[in-house]
């Protein structure tokens, strides 16, 4: 008998994964090796656009340890339905066919032209150098506006445009609003904006990797995915295998981000080839070849145009996006800038919306889901914008978004968006940041060092924001023409001797999963955390899920799991009563005992298993299990929203930018783990700061991607980055029963416009009012030499100065 | 050419290619594949061993160049059962996520502590420069290393105790 009388939820508990990850014993799919296990190595085109005129292999198959080669037309035959895209946007939306390997044109550098099987890797490896490929070059398309221009050069000539897809959400014709074209010719300010979202590559630290076994009675495929299930549904769909007979297994996953959420055309080619040659078969990428053929993301350019009152009420918000696809569709990555379209009107009461999306192709790597996959598009657009708006009114920033945003009381409130935030309480998080910031300490800083011309300028970053976790209603996705729904699945099995396994649909990739879900099954069944282990990542015993993105693993997966305990204590009801043989109207359940109401007879959920497992003594008809497995499907997303402030100090001399204090007060809801919410922000906080300040994927005009290695994509280290004040208020969710919202993307999402609104607080009085990302020092210096107008190309087509059609207010 | 390495106390000798990487040599033909690759350029540090005592990346290190010396691992850290303090203080300071990065932050981390048993925040941040994590923002392994500083010094007892908990206990509180 045992009990757990001090809950679970809510603690800090370290984390159960750590031990095999601290000591080396982690299943990385690199570290698998087979029998008799063959290596792949995968030639990819040096160009990001040209015809394949021939390609020679003979000498490749001579080369030592080499067993067979393969090129585009042995794996891929026209007729196969190429890779998959699940989310037609539109009705007419433009999908090229993605081949597994290309053979008739490359579209993007990095693109796979053949593949090498032999003994060792670096066997396979070496043989590439011995392929012989042809190539005529073809016009390379590059840039959103260069790509839509008449007479530019087509990606898919077949396809006659380079435009994808157009989505427009209009809040008028959608009855949420009123017509923003209206609100623009009514208003006292109209102002406008253009923002470059530049493009980034994920750069999770495992390389993808994929181990295929051909052997048994089912194809086994250990594979670094965050998406299992998908994983095995889509190959099964696309290369027309019969789905029982496909297993997926995704052991410990060094990372994700969104960049594991692909279904790689490796993944299908190792599968291909293992069947053909009847051997177990493994791919492994450097990170060299992660950096072009691992998609990308963001990669936005943002027309954004507000209308407002001069007393700072907002009247209107029209976005205008053109997204860069690259040269093929992902997964998912058609939806990723419509996830923005929810996402701009923010915390703010707009009442009028015209949302219009553009996607297009270009010769490039495509682009997918990325931490936080449209929303932090979205959130630097308008946070931006805030600033931009209050410095036009000549208001406080901070003032502006107080004046515009959702009170606490008018929780819950349909956006004109359409959505329905649940609960939010902007005022305390804000109230919260700003005392741990000392907001107003740091103003009179910033007046002080501008006024005495301080070389180094003070600026101070807002970004109130709010995101929608908890991917997704069924429905939602279906209305939105996602393929798939959003439920997550969970089953509790409660063994003989009392312990639980736990076996869940929502695969982690270094998010705790194994721990929080045990804290939270501790608390319903009252075991012992220690007494329960979480199993998932593997489709055999993992039969259903949906996986993990969009941070839907506690907000779906985890009420999926609440609702399976909610089962095993259903069934262990009666049983109890049986046992102690009362009416089931007499039972109370407390920490993990049954007990007779005002009497001291009890029974706990081990003594029910220990007679469920013996089965001599059950209420007629009960079967002898308590296991129970449940599916959840949100009926609304979360809404986790947070206030992080910035305070950046700018060298003026040097450009050079240094983060004075981060502070963020972030509501989640409620926080079954506080500990790994905690690391989730610090880490989020670090990628979107990375944005703002260090990160690109650069392509020369050739198409080349010139940031190819870890060595020319400035991912921050140590160095780089400050320690930030993290803090929580917590407004729980009122539309799951856990009351949780999620928080794997909140720290990258607000994280970004909070610091370049810090740099250029910092600066503008200098003429500033926008610089491109990444803030480098030379692109600050260059801002404050010249103003906006050099600062980069698009702060000069549009940034600077011709904001205001009608307002007065200048820059100071 | 036929090398002797001891590895995690183990003496392997072997014939290995003079272009085998060390980190090659150690995951393929010794089978610790604890230390592990992230980057083909020495940036990320993700393989970091010890060499007769200091940290090295070993993909910048040839097998044949660890002739005749000690290496050890992250997978030989841990004595009889007992976690090295490191080892300990990532955990109880929550310093890894996905933990690809945590083999090779570990190794560093010590080097750091052997060449500077009390290092301040900032000496901290400049030893691990050469180590990327993408999961973690680097705060808590910061705070870990700081802790399994205390939690090393000769005298430290119920002391680094004291911190480990304090520690804990500003967790949502934020800050260093
Ligand atoms: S693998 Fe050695 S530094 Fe990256
Ligand atoms: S914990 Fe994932 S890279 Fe460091």
């Amino acid at each position: 008998m045992t009990s757990t009388i001090e809950p679970e939820i809510g603690k800090s508990r370290r984390r159960k994964e750590d031990e095999r990850l601290i000591t080396g014993r982690t299943r990385w799919t690199d570290n698998l090796t087979l029998p008799g296990m063959l290596h792949l190595a995968v030639l990819r085109s040096p160009f990001a656009h040209a015809r394949i005129v021939s390609i020679d292999v003979t000498e490749a198959k001579s080369a030592p340890g080499v067993v067979a080669v393969f090129t585009g037309k042995d794996l891929d035959p026209e007729s196969a339905i190429g890779m998959p895209c699940a989310w037609p946007i539109t009705p007419d939306m433009k999908s090229p066919r993605r081949p597994i390997l290309a053979s008739d044109t490359v579209n993007f550098a990095g693109e796979g032209v053949a593949v090498v099987v032999a003994r060792t890797a670096a066997e396979a490896h070496d043989a590439l150098e011995a392929i012989d490929v042809e190539y005529a070059e073809l016009p390379v398309v590059l840039g959103l506006e260069n790509a839509l221009a008449d007479g530019a050069p087509l990606v898919h000539e077949d396809l006659g445009t380079n435009q994808n897809a157009v989505w427009v959400f209009d809040s008028a014709d959608a009855g949420t609003g009123s017509s923003v074209e209206d609100a623009i010719s009514h208003s006292e300010v109209v102002l406008k904006r253009r923002f470059r979202q530049q493009r980034l590559v994920p750069a999770f630290m495992e390389p993808r990797a994929c181990v295929v076994d051909p052997t048994g009675s089912q194809l086994v495929m250990w594979s670094a995915t965050q998406v299992p299930h998908i994983l095995k549904t889509m190959t099964a769909a696309t290369l027309g295998l019969p789905e029982h007979k496909v297993r997926v297994i995704a052991p410990d996953v060094g990372g994700g981000f969104g960049g594991k959420i692909a279904v790689l055309p490796e993944e299908m080619m190792a599968t291909l080839i293992a069947q053909r040659l009847g051997k177990p078969v493994k791919w492994t990428e450097s990170r060299s070849e992660t950096m072009v053929a691992a998609h990308h993301g963001r990669d936005q350019i943002q027309d954004l145009t507000i209308t407002a009152n001069r007393d700072g009420t907002v009247t209107g918000l029209k976005v205008e996006l053109l997204a860069d696809m690259g040269a093929y569709l992902g997964l998912v990555g058609p939806g990723v800038p419509i996830l923005g379209a929810f996402m701009f009107n923010a915390i703010y009461k707009f009442p009028a919306y015209h949302f219009v999306c553009t996607n297009v192709f270009t010769n490039t790597t495509l682009t997918d889901a990325y931490r936080g996959a449209g929303r932090p598009e979205a959130t630097f657009g308008i946070e931006r914008m805030m600033d931009e708006l209050a410095v036009e009114l000549g208001m406080d920033p901070m003032e502006i978004r107080e004046k515009n945003w959702i009170r606490h009381e008018e929780f819950p409130f349909t956006t004109v968006a359409g959505l329905t935030y649940d609960s939010g309480d902007y005022e305390a998080a804000t109230a919260k940041a700003k005392e741990l910031f000392d907001y107003d300490g740091l103003r009179r800083e910033q007046k002080e060092r501008r006024e005495s011309g301080d070389p180094v300028q003070l600026g101070i970053g807002i970004s109130t924001f709010t995101e929608m976790c908890g991917l997704a209603p069924s429905r939602v996705l279906g209305s939105l023409d996602y393929a798939a729904g959003g439920w997550e699945h969970a089953e509790i099995r409660v063994l003989p001797t009392g312990k639980i396994e736990v076996i869940t649909g929502a695969s982690a990739h270094g998010q705790g999963h194994e721990t929080a879900w045990s804290q939270i099954v501790a608390d319903k069944l009252g075991v012992p955390f220690e007494d329960i282990e979480v199993i998932h990542g593997d489709t055999q015993s993992s039969h259903k899920g949906m996986d993990t993105y969009g941070s839907r693993s506690l907000v779906v997966g985890g009420i999926a799991v609440v609702k399976a305990a909610d089962k095993v204590l259903a069934k262990a009801k009666p049983i109890a009563a049986h046992l102690m043989e009362c009416s089931e109207d007499d039972l109370e359940f407390s920490a993990g005992e049954f007990s007779v109401k005002g009497t001291k007879v009890s029974t706990s959920i081990q003594d029910i298993a220990w007679a469920v497992f013996s089965a001599h003594n059950l209420p007629d008809g009960v079967e002898p299990s308590l296991d129970s497995s449940d599916t959840f499907d949100p009926e609304n997303f979360s809404f986790p929203h947070g206030t992080h402030l910035c305070a950046a100090e700018v060298d003026t001399e040097t450009g050079r930018v240094r983060l004075r204090s981060y502070v963020c007060v972030d509501d989640v809801g409620v926080a079954v783990n506080p500990l790994i919410v905690e690391g989730q922000v610090h880490g989020g906080l670090a990628q979107g700061i990375a944005q703002a300040l260090f990160e690109e994927a650069v392509h020369d005009e050739g198409g080349t991607l010139t940031t190819g290695t870890f060595a020319d994509y400035l991912l921050p280290s140590a160095v780089d980055l400050p320690s930030f004040t993290t803090d929580r208020t917590e407004t729980p969710s009122t539309t799951n029963p856990l009351g949780a919202k999620g928080v794997g993307e909140a720290g990258t999402i607000a994280s970004t416009p909070a610091v370049v609104n810090a740099v250029i607080d910092a600066v503008r009085h200098f003429g500033v009012n926008d610089i491109e990302m990444p803030l480098t020092p030379m692109r600050v210096w260059h801002a404050i030499q010249h103003g906006s107008a050099a600062a980069g190309g698009l702060g000069s087509e549009a940034g600077g100065g011709l904001g205001s059609i009608d307002a007065t207010g200048g820059a100071q | 050419m036929r090398i002797t390495v001891t590895v995690d106390g183990t003496p392997c000798t072997d014939d290995v290619e003079p272009r085998t990487l060390l980190v090659h040599h150690l995951r393929e033909r010794i089978g610790k594949v604890g230390t592990v690759v992230g980057c083909d350029t020495s940036n990320c540090g993700a393989c970091t061993v010890h060499l007769d005592g200091h940290s090295v990346k070993s993909c910048s290190v040839l097998a044949v160049q660890a002739d005749g010396c000690e290496v050890t691992t992250i997978e030989g850290l841990a004595r009889d059962g007992e976690l090295h303090p490191v080892q300990q203080a990532f955990h109880e300071n929550h310093a890894l996520q996905c933990g690809f990065c945590t083999p090779g932050m570990i190794m560093q981390s010590i080097d750091l502590l052997a060449d500077d048993p009390d290092p301040d925040e900032q000496a901290v941040r400049e030893g691990l420069e050469g180590n990327l994590c993408r999961c973690t923002g680097y705060q808590n392994i910061v705070r870990a290393v700081r802790d399994a500083a205390h939690r090393m010094r000769p005298a430290a007892g119920p002391e680094a105790g004291r911190l480990a908990s304090d520690t804990a206990s500003r967790v949502g509180a934020g800050g260093e």
